[in-house]
């Protein structure tokens, strides 16, 4: 059974003007989102997660921002579209969730209005029919006593209500691509996961596809079917989440997995990458990125222009260097992320 | 609401008695008494009468008592008799309270029909030739005085030009309530509330702008642009509505500002109101109408606090009064 490919990004590259001259955040990014899938992106914060999410959907300060390759929605490339045509796509097929829910959300507007906001520009409903949908979305994100709700302001909800007012605005044109960007960052433990299993059951229930950010590789194992592993701008490693999982390749992705503390691990000194992703103006943009940051692997294990290769089915890893690397106690084996 | 409108009344009244202390103490700190302004119209008056006339007027009673007095007075509505106008001072202001207010209004209208468009012209699109145009009208009218700027007004319309009149409120030839009156009203008020409003606007721009610049980045916004609602819709629903609020919540302030600015406009276009009475009263010491129109624009300072209070909390769910 061959899905069909609802978005295609080919060799994006986003570039933020500072001070004059054009830095890239996201440089070479191919990926594509099949229908009714859920494609995870995860890497250290300011690798470039969101820049790739809000281009998307244009969403980026157009004077300051350029972009460039082919963002194909549905065949269609999004990139040289202005943005009323862009406007006929936001909301209705593309839905956008957002980490912070307490700013997500405008003050001064009831969540209900919010919510029927989009079916005004994407649906031909009567003011009724609107607000009746509102408040069947209402219920189907878990708010119990969506009348009421329908007329209360943000200030009014709790972090993980307004979280599923975020949700609900995302899904009021059932669109086919959901892109969430950190949806449970700012959420606390308990809360996460149930917007997470809500998300989970509508996924499941609409069939859309979803591009999830996080930096939860619990939730990564849980929801996604395919991970993109991104740092410094790139695309490092691409998989399947069951091959991400047994068998990472590249040293970033190794050390994201050693950096989750288990069981085994607490009582061991935490595995901490040592170093952070260079600013957007110190990106390094030749040769390998993560190699300054794996200083001790040779310079000749390293390609000079590293691309991603498919060294198995499916397994896109960039860089040669994965091939001679590993941790002193590597042992991913006996690490089990409860991936079924 | 009703409630909280009474509380704050009632917690005003302690507020206006404390001004009406420091008005009455400032009152008589001030060189000579109510005699003073009197005797200056009629210098001939001997020692024996003056004596007599300040054992009736009370000036010889012990300042409690004079205080006293005073505020009984004042509470029943009698805020004493001017002594240069030989007129009580009710009488006086009522004369004149409504030109203010007419004053005030316009000057208030015009300057947010200036500034809102210029603020939001200027926030949106941000460091365009028209916002920094703007900006820069923004900046000279803070630094023109008020007095020089209206003098200049006056001059070259008023005199030069002579496209409107150059004093009073109306035109005294022609009958009240007729077209021509109120015609000859309005032309009466278009100089002194043009030349407020021009130099007012500044609050305002530089309010309204950096509300825009600082709305227009927030995560609301990008959330509604995900919604794909039309850029169009995005200002009018999401970012102004919330850059409103400070400005809304200015209002209140504004009609301190403009009891001060009243004062210049009143006197240099001589023009009839309250700010013009309140020079002229200082300068010919006549302290029944300085003590009663500083109690009156206290009593207004805190009425525009507590209108600002009442604005903000109709416009912003988030402060809803209880
Ligand atoms: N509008 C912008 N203008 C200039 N630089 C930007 C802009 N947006 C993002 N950047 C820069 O681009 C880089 C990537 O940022 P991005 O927000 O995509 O990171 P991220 O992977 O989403 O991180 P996080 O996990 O913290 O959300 C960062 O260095 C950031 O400072
Ligand atoms: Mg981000």
């Amino acid at each position: 059974m061959s899905k069909q490919p609802i978005l295609q990004i080919e060799n994006l590259r986003v570039s933020f003007r500072i001070h004059d001259e054009y830095y890239a955040a996201v440089d070479g990014v191919s990926l594509t989102v099949n229908e009714n899938e859920v494609v995870a992106i995860v890497g250290e914060s300011g690798c470039g997660k969101s820049a790739l999410a809000l281009s998307i959907m244009g969403l980026h300060p157009l004077e300051r921002t350029k972009l460039e390759g082919t963002i194909a929605f549905k065949g269609k490339n999004l990139l040289p579209l202005s943005v009323p045509q862009l406007n006929q796509i936001r909301g209705k097929d593309i839905g956008m969730i957002f980490q912070d829910p307490l700013t997500a959300l405008n003050p001064l507007m009831s969540v209900g209005r919010q919510i029927e906001e989009s079916m005004d520009y994407h649906t031909k409903l009567s003011s009724s029919a609107k607000r009746q949908r509102t408040l069947e979305l209402l219920k189907r994100v878990g708010i119990p006593n969506p009348e009421k709700t329908y007329d209360r302001y943000p200030h009014e909800l709790s972090g993980g209500m307004r979280q599923r007012i975020v949700i609900a605005i995302a899904i009021a044109c059932e669109p086919s691509l959901i892109i969430a960007d950190e949806p449970t960052t700012a959420l606390d433990v308990t809360i996460q996961a149930q917007i997470m299993g809500l998300l989970k059951e509508l996924q499941q229930q609409m069939k859309t596809g979803i591009i999830l950010i996080t930096h939860d590789l619990g939730v990564v194992a849980e929801m996604a079917d395919r991970v993109a592993v991104m740092y410094a701008g790139e695309i490092v490693e691409l998989a399947d989440v069951n091959t991400l999982f047994s068998r990472p390749l590249h040293p970033y992705t190794r050390s994201l997995l050693h950096s989750i503390p288990s069981v085994q691990t607490r009582k061991e000194k935490l595995h901490v990458i040592q170093g952070i992703v260079p600013s957007l103006q110190k990106l390094p943009r030749t040769g390998c990125r993560f190699k300054s940051r794996i200083s001790w692997i040779d310079e000749s294990e390293h390609e000079k222009n590293p691309i991603l290769r498919e060294v198995a089915p499916g397994h896109w890893v960039r860089c040669t260097c994965y091939k001679n690397f590993y941790f002193p106690q590597d042992n991913i084996g006996d690490m089990n992320y409860g991936i079924s | 609401m009703l409630k909280f409108i009474l509380r704050r009344i009632v917690i005003m009244i302690p507020q206006l008695f404390l001004l009406s202390i420091l008005v009455f103490l400032l009152a008589k700190a001030m060189p000579g008494d109510a005699l003073t302004g009197r005797l200056a119209n009629n210098p001939k008056m001997d020692a024996q009468t003056l004596a007599e006339m300040k054992e009736k007027l009370g000036l010889n009673d012990p300042p409690y008592v004079q205080y006293v007095r005073w505020i009984k007075n004042l509470m029943q509505g009698d805020l004493g008799i001017s002594y240069i106008h030989q007129q009580p001072v009710t009488d006086l202001l009522s004369e004149r309270i409504g030109n203010t207010l007419l004053l005030s209004a316009c000057i208030l209208i015009l300057s947010y029909i200036i500034a809102i468009p210029l603020g939001i012209v200027s926030g949106r699109w941000t460091n365009s030739l028209a916002d920094k145009l703007i900006v820069g009208y923004s900046y000279l009218s803070f630094a023109t005085p008020l007095f020089i700027f209206a003098l200049l007004m006056l001059f070259v319309f008023g005199f030069i030009l002579g496209w409107f009149p150059t004093g009073g409120s109306v035109n005294i030839q022609v009958e009240k309530g007729t077209v021509d009156y109120y015609i000859s009203k309005i032309n009466h008020l278009i100089l002194p509330s043009l030349s407020g409003a021009l130099l007012s606007t500044v609050g305002t721009i530089q309010y309204l702008r950096n509300e825009i610049i600082d709305t227009k980045i927030k995560d609301f916004v990008k959330t509604a642009r995900a919604k794909g609602v039309p850029e169009s819709r995005i200002y009018s629903r999401h970012i102004l509505r919330n850059s409103f609020l400070p400005i809304a919540a200015f209002l209140g302030y504004e009609i301190t500002g403009l009891i001060g600015g009243s004062i210049f406009l009143e006197s240099i276009f001589s023009y009839p109101g309250i700010g013009q009475l309140f020079l002229q009263s200082i300068m010919q010491r006549d302290y029944s109408v300085i003590t009663a129109l500083v109690m009156i624009s206290g009593l207004a300072t805190l009425l525009g606090t507590l209108l600002s209070d009442i604005i903000l909390s109709a416009v912003d769910p988030r402060i809803r009064i209880e």
